[in-house]
């Protein structure tokens, strides 16, 4: 849709300057950080499940290698400029890879969701078994289930002295999660973002108006992998160590299941999806009566028995119902009568 | 060879034993209207599928203006230039009407181009009243002209309509009629059909397809007083 992308700018501007100083009084900026970190990795499935139509199984993987990515350039660079580029860039083109062989080779959904799910666990095992000193990139030792700890934190670009650390660290996050969530805005308004939804809407019509399919949903699942990258890097960060279950199915699970609670098909539900249900998951592991992931279960359940869309579009439905300026049903209804009329002579 | 906007030379489809296409030869003019009858399961729709490359011949050759488009993808064959309405209403469901067109036009103009040709389109076809409505929630007659649309926007010099007049009413007929003939103008259509008042009212020649072969290919009045045809198609009463 043409028009208004100025407004809407400068709302996700404003939005996100205000809860960055509004939410650290109520939750610790650390936390707040990992909330910031997950509500991009659920953008990234949302932009390409949700607009794009494709449902992957390992977005987890992405994040996971964006993390490592980050951690081993860290370590034998020392710096930490060119490993967050790193951490967007691998991901990317192992997605550039991935997606054209998939797309390319006409698999339909469900084997695109079993191949996700199975690179994810191929990553994992790898990982995982990379336990010995044989097992070095430059400086870095993968160091199997152990994870790889004391890498290079972010610092400001050029002084590998000056950490970015603490509340610092939190406002860098959140500003990267508004710039994202901008940079998806602009995307879905252009010309590819909308002919990315036709072909989330019917890609045999699509492929029958001339769009190459394939290519655009390869291009599509390869920004998704860079967005879950990023953020890979940043949790990178902000765990400082990296482990083999950043690539756990858990993981990849949890991710559809923000999507899926806060609203396919809208660019606000998977962030708050990710960052409420990450906060509830927080709140609960401070407490050993009830299991996490009973929960969790529990929450996906009673979402897709009872608000399907997920919240944001239940929401926004609602609102609109309420205090729309005109009820859309009366409207609608009024203008297709006259238009019945209108074809009966 | 520019004067002929498609031609097949021994289009053959087989689905195991099943032959749906039996060494099919078609030939259409450029601005040419062919209609394409013949019963169910005679090879109508997969000879389609084949010259728009949703399938692939397991034998013979598929030339557009000249140019051999054997094999080629869909969407490299409509990049030529090629519009095709499946049988059924083959749309983007949850987009609105404009945006439907839009995307279509986008493909050959750019973005304020595309914005133009599709209010052109939209007043051409009469769908100012719902350009804004959900094409899901449209009737099937609104649908069809909607796709229509799709296949209009893009300045198509070959149009493949399979069944355009499917399940509407007598005055949306007629409507379509008047819509085909538009097209015309500027492409050579293939029209596949069953109903036979539609076809006198819009074609000249008639190709009919019998257990994936062409039976007779001949003026309409021809065709449907040919007794062949009538016995594996028509039927005794027409």
């Amino acid at each position: 849709m043409p028009g208004d992308l100025k407004g809407e700018a400068i709302a996700i501007a404003v939005v996100t300057g205000a809860l960055i100083l509004v939410l650290p009084l109520v939750i610790g900026t650390y936390t707040l950080t990992v909330l910031a970190i997950y509500g991009m990795l659920g953008l990234s499935l949302g932009l390409i499940w949700g607009f794009g139509g494709i449902l992957c199984f390992g977005q987890a993987a992405f994040f996971g290698l964006g993390a490592y990515a980050y951690a081993i350039s860290a370590i034998n660079i020392g710096e930490s400029t060119i490993p967050m580029f790193l951490a967007v860039l691998v991901p990317a083109v192992f997605a550039v890879f991935l997606g054209a062989m998939m797309f390319y080779g006409r698999l339909n959904d469900v084997y695109l969701g079993v191949i996700t799910l199975v690179v994810t666990l191929i990553l994992f095992k790898v990982i995982n078994s990379t336990a010995g000193p044989q097992y070095m990139i430059g400086n870095a030792r993968l160091g199997g289930f152990n994870g790889i700890p004391g890498f290079q934190t972010l610092n400001v670009p050029g002084r590998p002295d000056a950490y970015i650390w603490g509340d610092s660290y939190f406002y860098v996050c959140a500003v990267l999660l508004g710039f994202v969530y901008l940079l998806v805005t602009v995307l879905l308004r252009s010309s590819f973002g909308r002919i990315a939804v036709g072909i989330r809407e019917n890609e045999v019509r699509m492929s029958l108006m001339g769009y190459d399919v394939r290519a655009r949903k390869t291009v599509m699942f390869a920004i998704g992998a860079a967005i879950a990258g990023l953020a890979g890097g940043l949790f990178a960060n902000w765990a400082e160590i990296v482990t083999p279950n950043l690539f756990s199915l858990g993981q990849s699970a949890e991710i559809i299941i923000w999507c899926i609670v806060g609203g396919l098909g809208t660019r606000l539900g998977p962030v708050l999806g990710a960052a409420g249900l990450a906060y509830l998951k927080f709140l609960l592991g401070q407490q050993a009566i009830i299991d996490n992931a009973l929960v969790t279960g529990l929450i996906l359940v009673l979402f897709v028995l009872f608000l399907p869309k997920g919240v944001v579009p239940a929401l926004s439905g609602l609102w609109r119902a309420s205090f729309g300026r005109r009820a859309p049903g009366g409207i609608r209804q009024r203008r297709r009568s006259r238009h019945r009329e209108h074809l009966n002579g | 060879m520019a004067e002929v906007a498609l031609e097949t030379q021994g289009l053959t489809m087989r689905f195991g034993g099943v032959i749906a296409a039996n060494r099919v030869d078609f030939k259409l003019r450029a601005r040419e209207l062919r209609c394409l009858i013949g019963p169910n399961g005679a090879g109508k729709s997969t000879f389609f599928k084949c010259i728009t490359g949703l399938q692939s011949p397991t034998e013979g050759e598929v030339y557009m203006r000249g140019i051999e488009t054997t094999g080629w993808m869909p969407h490299q064959i409509a990049s030529l230039g090629v519009g095709m309405k499946t049988q059924t209403p083959n749309v983007m469901d949850s987009l609105s009407v404009h945006e439907n067109i839009w995307l279509a036009a986008r493909r050959f103009h750019d973005s304020r181009e595309a914005d133009r040709k599709t209010l052109e389109i939209i007043d051409l076809l009469a769908l100012g009243g719902i350009a804004r409505d959900d094409l899901g929630r449209l009737g099937h007659g609104e649908r069809q002209r909607v796709e229509l649309g799709l296949v209009a926007v893009g300045d198509p010099w070959l149009i493949l309509l399979d069944e355009p007049a499917a399940g509407l009413g007598a005055e949306e007929v007629e409507r379509m009629t008047a819509i085909i003939h538009e097209l015309n103008r500027q492409a050579a259509l293939v029209i596949v059909e069953h109903d036979m008042q539609f076809i006198r009212s819009i074609a000249e020649t008639v190709t009919v397809f019998h257990q994936g072969k062409v039976l007779i290919e001949d003026h309409v009045d021809r065709v449907m007083s040919d007794p062949v045809v009538r016995n594996v198609y028509l039927g005794k009463k027409s």
